[in-house]
């Protein structure tokens, strides 16, 4: 299982590829492939959004879904779907709409 | 201080003119990210995992109270209101936006800064000693050689495309505060024995993957020939460093693949053709930039010794700040003072805007306007008068930056890591944080005596692992954070690098595992005079590994 995720041209934020066809800031809502097709029709979307200079580090990441939610697979990339594990007030985690997953 | 001239002035903002067209550019979609990342390397810019990273040259760790005051304005006004100081003496800024960077900068050259070659294969930021013109056991000041070093390494056409980054540090004392064995250069000003001043000089010291300790290529280089000399170390570095693989491309690769005495040859050819030419350094332009860092008119303050004996009897926690925060002066009615940046529990080497606001305002009060960054990541105050010691302690007490254990073990270099760094392979922030907690008594601390302790994310050891009297290096196994603990690194005089102990701990078993090793050594040394290095070079890894490990061998 993968989702997309880059970070934002203007500001460098965190981004994922989202169900809705936009690129949206929390994890939650990332569109997920779940084989070879749907991998390669993601990594033609991040390919186009790095051309278009929407996104930059497009990459396509691990995750499982644990309770409905999408967890990364590695440590950075859940840190990068979270913030600085040392600084609990800065990154998605300080955010009103923030979910932890469990 | 230095002082930018016309020149100086002009051409960094002109740097800023460039990049901002540049980023506008990259904006509208006009270059591509190909094109764009290499031009915004070369201005400090990184991508890091939450966001761009903005690194900031400090030349040689030197700042005035209105430089560090506008650190404190950039972190407040366009990042999320704190600055990270670094092991090379820069500061880093997590959060900046892309649109804000050509702001940034013109803020940064207004007060003299930019952050020009912090990244790219170049000559970097000159790093010093950051007692520089302060230390009692300094010869002179090193610091006009490195500013002398930054005027000609700075956009050197020739030194702009080296195989690898470039890193050169210079210490005046013979007790090295530079870690000057760990860099591509190091160059350590002394005298010879009629007085007059020169370099020794290394090449092919490092960390990363592969660390190597520099080699001493002269004893002495006369002032006057250092860029003719330099220039020939880069030279064939130039010419001969590895560009096939990124890995072996550092000059110590080549120094250690070519051999010390037929680089030295080398060296020394090249040298021959350059000197006496135009790179001879002119003694009155030496002169001219030692001006620049004339110490303070420092005026006798005999009053010191009762005021500070007083302070002493009227509190503990300024009498322990002292003992372990203040430094010898070679004025003696005058003190070095580290701020340590390494609280307990906290981030080390972060520092809020606040805090730096504070600082500005006491150096400017009490320091003669005149603010450190230290590769240990602290600050310091580098000329305080010990009758106003008293009064710089309050002010730090109040903005939390009082902590006083400077060469203790919770004064922990610890790299951005995994929290922050898109090259981690673990977290180092926790790591040190937890490290720190459970060694939070000054009490047990100062028993303990001077230890280091180095943490790094991943093997580019910019936490400088491998000189750590203990080193802590984060490697990613099976999915999951594991700390291998090197014993015995020493980054200063005697240089030496760390040893692997064993096999990795997993994050909650790494403090028990740092405890065990310091009890163990508590047990061993000869007596509290035999520092952990000392007592680790004297018994060797065998009783720490007995230590850490002979339950498992035991059970296996
Ligand atoms: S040592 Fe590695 S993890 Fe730490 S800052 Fe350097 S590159 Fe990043």
């Amino acid at each position: 299982m993968k989702v997309l995720t880059a970070n934002r041209l203007i500001d460098g934020e965190v981004v994922w590829y989202g169900t809705g066809d936009a690129w949206i800031e929390l994890i939650d809502g990332a569109r997920i492939a779940r084989d070879k097709a749907g991998e390669e029709m993601l990594q033609a979307l991040g390919k186009a959004a790095l051309a278009d200079n929407l996104v930059v580090d497009v990459d396509l990441i691990d995750v499982e879904q644990q309770d409905g939610r999408i967890v990364p697979t590695r440590l950075r990339e859940r840190i990068r779907a979270a913030g600085p594990t040392n600084h609990l007030h800065h990154g998605k985690q300080a955010r009103p709409d923030f979910a932890p997953a469990a | 201080m230095y002082r930018y001239d016309e020149f100086d002035h002009t051409f960094v903002q002109a740097r800023v003119a460039e990049l901002r067209d540049q980023v506008e550019r990259r904006l509208a979609g006009e270059i591509t990210e190909d094109q764009f990342k290499p031009l915004r390397l070369m201005n400090g810019v990184y991508l890091q995992l939450h966001a761009y990273m903005l690194r900031v040259a400090i030349p040689y760790g030197t700042l005035s109270g209105r430089q560090m005051r506008m650190l404190a304005h950039i972190a407040r006004t366009y990042d999320k209101g704190y600055g990270h100081f670094t092991t090379r003496q820069n500061i880093q800024y997590n959060w900046p936006a892309l649109a804000d960077i050509p702001a940034i900068l013109d803020d940064l050259a207004r007060v003299e800064m930019h952050a020009i070659q912090t990244s790219g294969n170049c000559i970097r930021n000159v790093t010093a000693d950051h007692f520089a013109g302060a230390a009692a056991d300094e010869v002179a000041d090193p610091r006009p050689y490195a500013e002398i070093l930054r005027q000609w390494s700075s956009v050197h056409p020739e030194f702009s495309y080296l195989p690898r980054k470039f890193k050169i540090a210079i210490t005046g004392a013979e007790r090295d505060r530079a870690a000057i064995q760990v860099h591509d250069i190091g160059l350590h000003l002394k005298k010879d024995a009629s007085g007059t001043l020169g370099f020794a000089v290394y090449v092919g010291g490092g960390q990363g993957r592969t660390p190597m300790i520099a080699k001493k290529i002269r004893d002495f280089l006369p002032e006057a020939d250092l860029l003719a000399y330099c220039t020939a170390i880069l030279r064939v570095y130039n010419l001969n460093g590895r560009r096939d693989n990124k890995y072996k491309a550092r000059i110590k690769i080549l120094v250690h693949e070519t051999g010390t005495a037929e680089l030295t040859r080398q060296v020394e050819a090249e040298f021959a053709h350059l000197k006496d030419g135009e790179l001879t350094l002119p003694e009155a332009d030496i002169r001219a930039i030692e001006a620049y860092f004339a110490p303070p008119a420092l005026v006798a303050r005999p009053e010191g010794d009762a005021a500070v004996t007083q302070a002493r009897l009227d509190s503990r926690g300024f009498a322990d700040w002292l003992g372990q925060n203040v430094t010898t002066h070679r004025h003696a009615d005058y003190a070095a003072v580290t701020i340590s940046l390494k609280g307990i529990g906290e981030v080390p080497g972060d520092a809020t805007d606040t805090q730096m606001d504070a600082v500005a305002d006491i150096a400017e009060a009490y320091g003669f306007d005149e603010i450190r960054v230290s590769h240990e990541q602290n600050l310091i105050l580098p000329h305080v008068a010990r009758a106003d010691l008293k009064a710089v302690y309050d002010r730090l007490v109040e903005i939390g930056l009082a902590t006083a254990n400077s060469n203790l073990i919770s004064d922990i270099i610890a790299c951005p890591g995994l929290d922050y760094c898109a090259l981690a392979n673990a977290r180092s922030i926790p790591v040190a944080q937890d490290i720190s907690r459970r060694f939070a008594s000054l009490e047990r601390q100062r028993e303990i005596g001077e230890l280091k302790l180095k943490i790094s994310g991943c093997i580019n050891a910019c936490g400088h692992h491998h000189v750590g009297h203990i080193g802590i290096l984060g490697v990613e196994k099976k999915g999951a954070e594991l700390y291998q603990i090197t014993l015995g690194g020493s980054g200063d005089e005697n240089t030496s690098i760390g040893e692997i102990v064993g096999r990795g701990f997993p994050p909650e078993e790494l403090t028990d595992a740092i405890e065990t090793i310091v009890d163990t050594y508590l047990a061993l040394r000869l007596d509290g005079s035999e520092r952990f290095i000392d007592a680790y070079r004297r018994l060797g890894a065998a009783p720490f590994k007995e230590a850490l490990y002979a339950g498992e061998a035991k059970a296996a």
